[in-house]
C-alpha cells in the first residue's frame, strides 16, 4: 500500500498535528499545575483570614485565567484534524477514542466551565467555603479532563480491551475497565500530570524571583515561593516513581521506543543506562559504526530499569528488526522474539485475508468467509506491518527520541535541584541576598516548558512509525485529500498559534508587571 | 433585598461578573475571535469532516475505509 501513498500528504499531515498538539501543549500543564497550588493559597487564606493570602491567591488566579482563556480549545484544533486528516484512523479506532473523549468534553464542560465562572466571579458573592470548594473543583476537573484524553492516548500505545469488527473495519470495546486501568494509560496520566505540577511550580517560583530582584511584593513572593517549592519538590519525587513506571511500561510494550530512547542499537545483557551520551550521527544497523560517539553510563541500569532484573537482556534496534531474542510473554513464557520481517508478512496476510472476507460477503460464500476470518484473527496483531515493505521503517527517529529523553530527564533533574536550593535559602533566610540564584530561577521557567515538550516528544516520535501501536501505521491513517491543503493549514495554524502565544506572553508580562491587586480580574 | 428566582440570579452572577472584569475583557475578545477563526473559518472552509462529506452511510464509510487499507496488495 505504501507506493499508493503520497508521502508529502503523509509528512505534512504528521508536521500539521505534531506543531498543533505541541503548541496546545504549550497552555496545558500550567493550567493543569497551577490550579492546585491556587487551591493551596486559597485554603491558608479560608483557615487563617490573612488578606494577603487572598491578594496572593487572586494575583496568580489572574495569571491562570490568562493562560487558560488564550489556551482554551486549542485542543479542539486536534479533533478537527482527525475528521479530516487522519479518516483512516479516525474510524479504525472506533468508539474507543469516542467514549473517553464525550466524558471528557462533557466534564471539562460542566466542571471547569461553572466553577471557573464562581472562581472568578464569586468572591464576596458566594461563602468563603463554597468558593474554595469550586477552586479545589476546577483543579480536580481539569486534571480529569486530561485523564480520559491520556487514557485514549495509552490506548494507542498499547491497544488494549476491543475487537476488531471485520464488518465494519472498526475497533470496538469489549471491556472499559482493561482500556480505563491500561498500565501505560494510567502511568501516562500521573507522569503527565506530575510533569505538570513540577512545571508550574518553576513559574510561580520564576515569576516570585522577578518580584523579589526587584524588590517588589516581597511577601507574596516568599510565601508563593514556599508553596510552590515544596509542591515542586514533592511532585518531582512522584514524577521519578511514574517515569520509572512508564520506562518499564515503555520496555514492556514499546521495546523499539526505550532502544530509540537510550540509542542502543545492539542489545545486551546488563546494559547501562546512559547519563550523557551522542550517538552516531547517520548510524544504521549492521553499518558497523559503534553506537556512540562517546557515552557515559549507569552499568546495568537499563535492564534493572526496564526488567527489573539488572541482567536481563535488552533488545536493542538491530535486535528488534532482526527478531531472534528470548523474552518473556505476558504469561511469563519465554519466546524467541520473530524478525520485522516475518511480522510484515504476518501483516500481510491480515490485510488479505481481510479483502477476501469482505469479496466473500459479497458472493455469499459463507466456507470462504469463515476461512479468511480465521487467517485475519491469526495474524491480526501485526495487522499495521502489513502496511510497510522495508523491515527498517519501523525505526523511529533515533538521535530526536535520544536527545529529547536524556534533555527532559536532565531538565527534571535540575527542576529538583532547584525546589531543594530555593527552600535551603528560603530556611537560611539568605534568598533575597542570592540575586544570581533568582535569576536562574527565572531562567529555568521557559526550561521547563522545554521539558515539557521534549516529553512528549519521546512519547510521540519514539513510537513511529505507528499511530496505533502494531495495528496500523501513519501511512495507513490519513485521508486521500491534497497536500497543498495539508500545507496551506499548516501555515494558518502557526500564523494563528504564534499570534495567541504573542498574544499570552504579552498580557502575562503586563500582568506580573502591574502585580497583585484588589478588585476584578 | 428580595431575591428573583434562580434563573435571575444566574444571570445577575455572570452579568455582574463580566462587567466588573479588568483584564478579562481583553481575554474574552481574544477568545471570541479565536472560536470565529476556529468553527467559523477553519472549521467550514478547511476541516469538513472527510467520511462524513463523502459517504451517507456507516456502511458506505466502512467500505471506504476497509478499501482504503486493503487496496494495493
Amino acid at each position: 500500500m505504501i507506493e499508493h501513498l503520497d508521502l508529502a500528504l503523509v509528512n505534512w499531515s504528521r508536521a500539521q498535528f505534531a506543531l498543533t498538539a505541541l503548541y496546545h501543549w504549550l497552555f496545558v500543564p500550567l493550567t493543569l499545575g497551577i490550579t492546585f497550588i491556587i487551591a493551596f493559597m486559597e485554603t491558608l487564606y479560608v483557615k487563617t483570614g490573612d488578606p494577603e493570602w487572598k491578594k496572593t491567591t487572586k494575583f496568580w488566579m489572574t495569571l491562570f485565567g490568562i493562560n487558560f482563556a488564550i489556551g482554551v480549545s486549542t485542543g479542539i484544533i486536534l479533533e478537527f484534524e482527525f475528521g479530516t486528516n487522519w479518516s483512516n484512523y479516525s474510524w479504525f479506532v472506533g468508539d474507543i477514542f469516542g467514549a473517553p473523549l464525550a466524558i471528557e468534553g462533557i466534564m471539562a464542560f460542566f466542571m471547569e466551565s461553572t466553577f471557573i465562572a464562581i472562581m472568578f466571579f464569586g468572591w464576596n458573592k458566594v461563602s468563603k467555603k463554597f468558593h474554595l470548594l469550586s477552586t479545589w473543583l476546577v483543579a480536580i476537573g481539569s486534571n480529569l479532563s486530561a485523564l480520559w484524553i491520556l487514557i485514549a492516548n495509552g490506548w494507542m500505545q498499547s491497544p488494549v480491551g476491543m475487537h476488531f469488527n471485520p464488518d465494519t473495519a472498526r475497533n470496538e470495546m469489549i471491556d472499559f475497565w482493561e482500556v480505563f486501568l491500561s498500565p501505560i494509560g494510567i502511568n501516562k496520566f500521573l507522569h503527565t500530570i506530575t510533569s505538570s505540577y513540577v512545571l508550574a511550580s518553576v513559574f510561580v517560583i520564576g515569576v516570585s524571583a522577578w518580584f523579589l530582584l526587584k524588590g517588589r511584593e516581597q511577601l507574596l513572593a516568599k510565601r508563593s515561593i514556599i508553596i510552590a517549592a515544596i509542591f515542586g519538590l514533592v511532585s518531582s519525587m512522584f514524577l521519578i516513581y511514574t517515569g520509572d513506571g512508564s520506562a518499564y511500561q515503555v520496555a514492556q510494550k514499546q521495546p523499539m521506543k526505550l532502544a530509540a530512547m537510550e540509542g542502543l542499537y545492539e542489545g545486551s545483557e546488563g546494559a547501562g543506562l546512559i547519563l550523557l551520551g551522542m550517538p552516531t550521527p547517520g548510524k544504521e544497523i549492521n553499518d558497523g559504526k559503534d553506537d556512540y560517539v562517546f557515552k557515559f553510563e549507569i552499568p546495568k541500569l537499563l535492564s534493572f530499569l526496564g526488567y527489573r532484573n539488572a541482567d536481563a537482556f535488552v533488545p536493542g534496534v538491530k535486535d528488534i528488526v532482526e527478531g531472534g531474542f528470548e523474552y518473556e510473554d505476558k504469561n511469563g513464557e519465554i519466546q524467541i522474539a520473530i524478525s520485522a520481517l516475518e511480522k510484515i508478512e504476518k501483516g500481510k496476510l491480515a490485510i488479505n485475508a481481510l479483502s477476501d472476507y469482505k469479496k466473500a460477503k459479497e458472493l455469499e460464500d459463507l466456507v470462504k468467509q469463515e476461512e479468511s476470518l480465521i487467517i485475519f484473527r491469526e495474524n491480526f496483531k501485526y495487522f499495521g506491518y502489513g502496511f510497510l515493505n522495508d523491515p527498517e521503517s519501523i525505526i523511529p527517529n533515533v538521535p530526536i527520541t535520544f536527545y529529547s529523553f536524556h534533555i527532559m530527564v536532565a531538565l527534571g533533574f535540575w527542576f529538583i535541584l532547584l525546589f531543594a536550593l530555593v527552600l535551603f535559602f528560603i530556611f537560611k533566610d539568605k534568598l533575597i541576598g542570592k540575586r544570581w540564584f533568582l535569576r536562574l530561577a527565572i531562567i529555568t521557567v521557559p526550561l521547563a516548558f522545554i521539558a515539557s515538550l521534549s516529553g512528549w516528544i519521546v512519547a510521540e516520535v519514539g513510537r513511529q512509525p505507528w499511530t496505533i501501536q502494531d495495528l496500523l501505521p501513519t501511512v495507513a491513517s490519513v485521508s486521500q485529500i491534497d497536500a497543498s491543503a495539508v500545507q496551506i493549514t499548516f501555515w494558518l495554524f502557526t500564523l494563528v498559534f504564534t499570534a495567541l502565544l504573542i498574544a499570552e506572553l504579552k498580557i502575562m508580562f503586563k500582568q506580573i508587571k502591574i502585580g497583585p491587586k484588589e478588585g476584578g480580574h | 433585598m428580595k431575591k428573583g428566582s434562580i434563573f435571575k440570579r444566574i444571570f445577575l452572577f455572570y452579568y455582574e461578573g463580566f462587567k466588573n472584569m479588568t483584564v478579562g475583557k481583553k481575554l474574552w475578545f481574544i477568545i471570541i475571535i479565536k472560536l470565529f477563526i476556529m468553527f467559523a473559518i477553519l472549521k467550514i472552509f478547511f476541516f469538513k469532516d472527510f467520511l462524513n462529506n463523502k459517504f451517507d452511510t456507516e456502511e458506505e464509510k466502512g467500505d471506504y475505509v476497509i478499501e482504503q487499507l486493503t487496496k494495493g496488495l
